[in-house]
């Protein structure tokens, strides 16, 4: 649950492609009732972005915050679904362009939704245990749904990453993380396939909410912690309606959801998702404030964090720009341009 | 397909690497092994900023076919705050969107891509400053 040597957040980078297109427009398309969309709009990668640019950036926000040599991290992991290459690692392009080569462990993690989130448990482990003094954990994704599915309403881009180090150089120390995983099939994509398959309704209540419920209470019981206890929470965003409603199962009252929830405006960002909630909430949070952040990823599994927020966080979180200062940069496009940019149109 | 190419570039374009002459401390962007200024072959690498402005741009229509998948897109003349002048991609804005004298900020992004099944080259482009404030 926790390493035996004391660790935090150091350092925090989000980031998020310029340009959406409204739910209203993919409901046009493919003729359907515009006023039952799940979101306003999303977030669209441009044509010359995928999961390694969005991560670059992730990494040198990150960096800007911690003000370490990135020469000093051990670790540079990238957790995605969306890597531009099937065989040949993204987090190798990132390490090499952040400067953190080559005395450094490199690698891909892959579960989904939670793909981001195992990172930073591993940095956890990595840094508590001695064996590096920073590691670098990101989430990130270009997510696509099939053209007309479900899916293409909320599959979006963008992510956030962490630099674990010491508690004592932390802007927010973590308390204690755990996880809880089962062999659940509601969402897969088979080798070669451009987009997923998912189980409908099955991806509700035996898959998002069993998770995510199972874990949180797992780890506050461990902790010792109740609801009343944070501040703030956070959970993967699908939509709007399902971390409002795991809030609500939970005993988390409505308004600590809302600072960390960002699925309205730029969609689900999958491995991004969770973790760019909480880059929301540290760009607001203050010294003292205590946030509880539980991933999903289907497949299925949740991985909690309980994080205490130190003094250090209000000099550190204005050296980079804000997860709000990416939702209000925007530029809508229409339908086609977003085929275009996701290669919806094969020639 | 030229990967060996790209892999000897890759770490100047990925973070915009330049050459200081330790002579006559002139900067250089790409880097040379030569210094235009004192001849001194006595050169070293140096980690620009990535910061400068708009000296001069255009819009591109007719790229070569690598570039196609971009288009519309600008090229830039931009002044590094070191003081070199280099040509590069702008992105994230359109050619009707710069200004001589906007300040611009460098990004990795995506070059070009050989096919489906080749190497994906990544490299520096320049945007408009993300502005930011802090809730």
């Amino acid at each position: 649950m926790k390493p035996n040597k004391s660790v935090g957040i150091i350092g925090y980078g989000a980031y998020v492609p310029k340009y959406r297109i409204q739910n209203t427009e993919i409901a046009r398309v493919w003729g359907n009732d515009p006023n039952l969309v799940p979101i306003r709009e999303k977030s669209v990668p441009g044509a010359d972005e995928d999961s390694v640019t969005i991560a670059i950036e992730i990494a040198r926000n990150a960096l800007l915050r911690a003000g370490i040599d990135p020469k000093d991290l051990r670790a540079v992991w990238v957790g995605t679904e969306s890597k531009p290459y099937a065989v040949k690692p993204t987090s190798t392009i990132v390490a090499e362009a952040i400067a953190a080569t080559p005395f450094v462990n490199a690698a891909d993690w892959e579960f989904a939704c939670k793909a981001g989130s195992e990172t930073i448990q591993a940095c956890i482990a990595y840094v508590g245990s001695g064996m590096a003094k920073y590691a670098l954990g990101i989430g990130v994704d270009t997510a696509q749904g099939a053209p007309s599915d479900a899916l293409e309403y909320t599959a979006a881009a963008g992510g956030a990453g962490y630099i674990i180090g010491s508690a004592k150089e932390s802007l927010a120390v973590i308390e204690g993380s755990l996880s809880y995983v089962t062999d659940t099939p509601d969402f897969w994509r088979r080798q070669h396939e451009h987009y997923p398959k998912h189980g409908n309704r099955f991806t509700g209540e035996p898959s998002y909410f069993k998770h995510v419920v199972s874990s949180s209470k797992a780890l506050m019981e461990e902790l010792g912690t109740k609801p009343d206890d944070y501040n703030y929470v956070i959970f993967h965003q699908p939509n709007r309606k399902f971390p409002l409603e795991a809030a609500k199962m939970l005993g988390f009252l409505k308004e600590k959801v809302i600072d960390g929830l960002v699925s309205p405006y730029i969609g689900n960002t999958y491995a991004g998702s969770a973790l760019l909630g909480l880059a929301a909430v540290l760009d607001k949070a203050k010294a003292g404030d205590k946030i509880f952040c539980t991933s999903y990823g289907s497949g299925a599994g949740s991985d909690s964090f309980s994080l205490e927020v130190t003094d250090k966080l209000a000099d550190r979180k204005v050296k980079a720009p804000s997860v709000k200062s990416y939702i209000e940069r925007r530029e809508e496009i229409d339908y086609a341009r977003y085929a275009r940019y996701r290669k919806k149109i094969r020639m | 397909m030229d990967v060996p190419r790209h892999w000897r570039e890759q770490v100047r374009r990925y973070r915009l690497v330049g050459s200081k002459c330790k002579d006559c401390e002139k900067l250089s962007f790409p880097y040379r092994t030569v210094c235009p200024k004192c001849r001194s072959r006595n050169y070293e690498d140096y980690q620009l900023i990535g910061r400068g402005k708009i000296i001069s741009f255009t819009n591109i229509n007719s790229p070569p076919k690598e570039h196609k998948y971009n288009l519309p897109f600008a090229v830039a003349l931009i002044e590094l705050m070191e003081g070199p002048v280099i040509t590069a991609q702008i992105t994230d804005a359109r050619a009707e969107e710069l200004e001589i004298g906007m300040e611009v900020e460098m990004v990795t992004r995506k070059i070009m891509e050989y096919n489906d099944d080749g190497i994906i080259c990544y490299g520096y482009k320049f945007r408009p400053i993300v502005e930011y404030a802090h809730p």
